[in-house]
């Protein structure tokens, strides 16, 4: 299980006025079964490309390289099957959806996903007492369950039900995009723990992060630090201290 | 059996049943020619046994359909003109050839028959294989439409008792005409005149039968018409005619159509529905349209121009239309209302689903000329593949609409970019005092909401499903609710392969 995530020479690219841009050029990057991964990087370094390539998003076309998850070639996969297979995407900026039920929202996706897996869907009462315990875990008001799918949710709400759904649909492979981002630090305490919960042997975590802080409660094992579409340095997570005292500067320097 | 015993088999039972419950009276082997001319329409009459005043209104709307020239103002393209001298006006039912097994009926229409779960019987009924509905006879008897969980006759029979009891009269409309001969003639044609327009007039002119209902005073309807009605679904004709009556005090709720596609041989439907409600009386009229659509080319499809109406005649009357449109080829629909009675309202909740090559142009009109009238639009347009969506809607405020107030919303979502979302309002205020409201709003579906939704283990139709039917909510909700579950199973099959 040495190579549960493996990615190797990955490159992409997005349409950019008809002519491909490359964002991401060349990632090397193996997250071993059970550990917490974070990558730290400044602004456009390519950090949510890399997730959302990870997840399965057709915008952005995969131009070099491979990902390995779990044995299976996961870029072959549809972003469903990827879900299914245990790959879960926070998403940075978590899409309303109007006039879809929350707690519908997430019983048809769970269930889906059980499916998929060969599990027994849950009925409306298991489900809705699993959403509710978990739910509670994470200081969600109940209503938000009642509510349109991350419609005039607040910014912490919106995060907050990124990190239910991971709870509910049990992933091996959690990707958290900037999930920290524009969260107060109860709700950022609140989320790490909500992750910190899943770890286990076989979770295994990719934490995109600009700040510190949240590797404060979230330890991570290793951290990246990406700039220019390539990972430039990986240490343990006193990395992550020297970035906070020197920024970037000087890792850009050594890059170019 | 041999095959000409069996088909023979099949019309007898056929006709049997029909007698039985009154649609037609005379079932013969007979068929009127080709043609619409007054000879056609003196033997409609007189195979329904008809009185002498309908026959006169009879050809007099035919007098007047002559003058009249078929509507062009709809957005729905160029169709090729309907040759209304080669058709038959009066057959016994089922009586056209249809495809002699399943494998010859579209492919498409069958896996959607799968996806919506009915047995595979009821799918040739459906699909007009010729002898299905005497296979099915045998054990299920022959009209049963979709609801495969009841026996039709012994329900029937059960709620005509249950309607008898609380006074109710629900019957083919040409058994009123026999029946109740003072009531249609009092009612009839009073709310869509045969002169209204091209299609209503030829509807008045060769109407074979539909449905009348009379609420007397003060009853409340003590069923919802729905599940009676689905079930003697298939006889509805090419020229329904239905005429609904609540008097003072009544209410009742009626459905009609239903979410399994029904393929038909008439290319034409120009139905007519008139409601009257009386002092405080409520109607709530739901419809599921889903007739064929054609093939994924277009097709074969169905052209459905209806006349629907309602005028609240009484004081605080209501009247409730909520209709979801997913199927025919050419949809062209304006269930209306006449807002007369003081206090009145007038309610039109719509979803219109249009896909590949359909073209809808729907709406309402909201015609308020009493004072302190209120009506409600809430119109959604859902458009995709090649398809052409259109809300037409009219509100009139006439000039004793004192204080009167019309809330307007309209909604487009668009799948895919080759298809037309249009909203064509007209707004018409001619008292001070009234207040009007339009809202509307255009979207497409996201690549942002799908990929949010894949990246929760959703498949895109299931994503497509869960996003329009978030879309449609506001109306989903007001159909009655056995049939909401089903409306949208139908959205999301009706939409499926329309993204990607």
């Amino acid at each position: 299980m040495s190579d549960f995530l493996r990615i190797e020479g990955l490159e992409a690219s997005i349409d950019d006025n008809g002519s491909p841009k490359p964002i991401l050029k060349g990632i090397d990057l193996v997250i071993p079964a059970g550990e917490v991964h974070a990558i730290m990087g400044p602004n456009g370094s390519g950090k949510s490309t890399l997730s959302y390539v990870l997840a399965g998003r057709e915008d952005y076309e995969v131009t070099g390289g491979s990902v390995s998850f779990k044995g299976q070639d996961l870029l072959a996969m549809e972003p469903e099957e990827r879900a299914a297979a245990g790959v879960f995407l926070a998403f940075q900026a978590p899409v309303e959806l109007p006039g879809v039920n929350n707690a519908n929202f997430l019983r048809t996706a769970v269930n889906a996903v059980r499916r998929a897996r060969g599990e027994e869907e849950y009925d409306a009462v298991q489900f809705l007492k699993a959403a509710r315990t978990k739910a509670k875990a994470l200081s969600m008001p109940e209503d938000l369950l009642k509510r349109n799918v991350n419609v005039g949710f607040s910014g912490g709400e919106k995060k907050r039900n990124e990190v239910l759904q991971m709870a509910m649909l049990n992933p091996s492979l959690a990707i958290l995009d900037e999930t920290d981002s524009g969260l107060d630090i109860d709700a950022l305490r609140i989320v790490a723990e909500g992750v910190n919960a899943l770890r286990s042997p076989s979770f295994s975590a990719l934490v995109i992060t600009h700040h510190q802080r949240l590797l404060d409660y979230l330890v991570p094992d290793k951290v990246h630090v990406m700039a220019r579409g390539r990972i430039l340095r990986t240490g343990g997570p006193e990395l992550a201290h020297q970035l906070e005292a020197e920024g970037y500067a000087s890792f850009l320097a050594e890059a170019a | 059996m041999p095959a000409v015993a069996e088909t023979l088999n099949t019309v007898e039972t056929l006709t049997q049943s029909s007698y039985k419950w009154g649609f037609e009276t005379a079932i013969e082997m007979d068929l009127a020619p080709k043609g619409l001319n007054e000879d056609t329409i003196r033997l409609i009459s007189a195979r329904k046994e008809e009185p002498e005043w309908l026959l006169a209104w009879r050809l007099k709307a035919f007098a007047t359909w002559q003058k009249m020239e078929p509507p062009r103002w709809a957005r729905v393209g160029d169709h090729p003109p309907i040759d209304f001298q080669d058709a038959h006006y009066y057959a016994a039912p089922k009586k056209k050839p249809g495809p002699k097994s399943l494998d010859e009926v579209d492919p498409e229409l069958l896996a959607m028959y799968e996806k919506l779960g009915i047995p595979l019987k009821e799918r040739a009924i459906l699909a007009g294989v010729e002898g299905a509905e005497g296979e099915a006879g045998e054990s299920d008897r022959p009209q049963v439409a979709v609801d495969a969980v009841f026996d039709s006759v012994s329900v029937a029979t059960t709620f005509r008792s249950t309607l008898a009891k609380a006074g109710v009269i629900f019957c083919p409309i040409s058994e009123a005409v026999r029946e109740h001969p003072d009531l249609v003639r009092q009612y009839l044609g009073t709310v869509v005149p045969a002169s209204d327009n091209f299609y209503a007039a030829l509807n008045s002119a060769v109407f074979t039968d539909g449905s009348f209902v009379f609420i007397p005073k003060g009853v409340r309807c003590p069923m919802e018409l729905s599940t009676y009605f689905r079930i003697n679904a298939r006889n509805t004709g090419q020229f329904e005619r239905t005429l609904i009556i609540a008097e003072d005090g009544a209410s009742v709720s009626y459905l009609e159509g239903c979410t399994a596609p029904m393929r038909d041989e008439n290319q034409l439907h120009a139905a007519v529905v008139e409601l009257i409600a009386m002092d405080d009386a409520s109607i709530k009229y739901s419809t599921v349209q889903n007739w064929y659509p054609g093939d994924s080319e277009g097709r074969g499809g169905i052209y459905n121009f209806v006349t629907k109406r309602g005028a609240c005649r009484g004081a605080r009357s209501k009247i409730s239309w909520t209709q979801v449109e997913t199927g025919s080829s050419i949809t062209w629909k304006y269930p209306s209302c006449i807002l007369q009675g003081e206090g009145s309202v007038g309610e039109f909740y719509s979803v219109a689903v249009t896909n590949n090559h359909q073209q809808a142009d729907t709406g309402t009109k909201m015609i308020h000329i009493g004072r302190d009238t209120r009506s409600t639009i809430v119109a959604k347009t859902i458009s995709a593949g090649q398809s052409d969506s259109t809300y037409r809607g009219l509100v009139r405020m006439l000039p004793k609409a004192s204080n009167a107030r019309n809330h307007t919303q309209c909604d487009s979502l668009l799948i895919g970019d080759r298809c037309g979302a249009h909203t064509v309002p007209y707004i018409e205020n001619r008292n001070m005092t009234a207040k009007i409201e339009h809202e509307a709003t255009t979207s497409k579906i996201s690549e942002d909401q799908l990929f949010y939704c894949r990246s929760r283990g959703l498949s895109e139709e299931d994503a497509v499903g869960l996003i329009v039917n978030g879309f449609c909510k506001d109306v989903l909700k007001e159909l009655p609710m056995e049939f909401a579950v089903e409306a949208q199973k139908l959205l999301q099959v009706s939409l499926e392969g329309s993204v990607g």
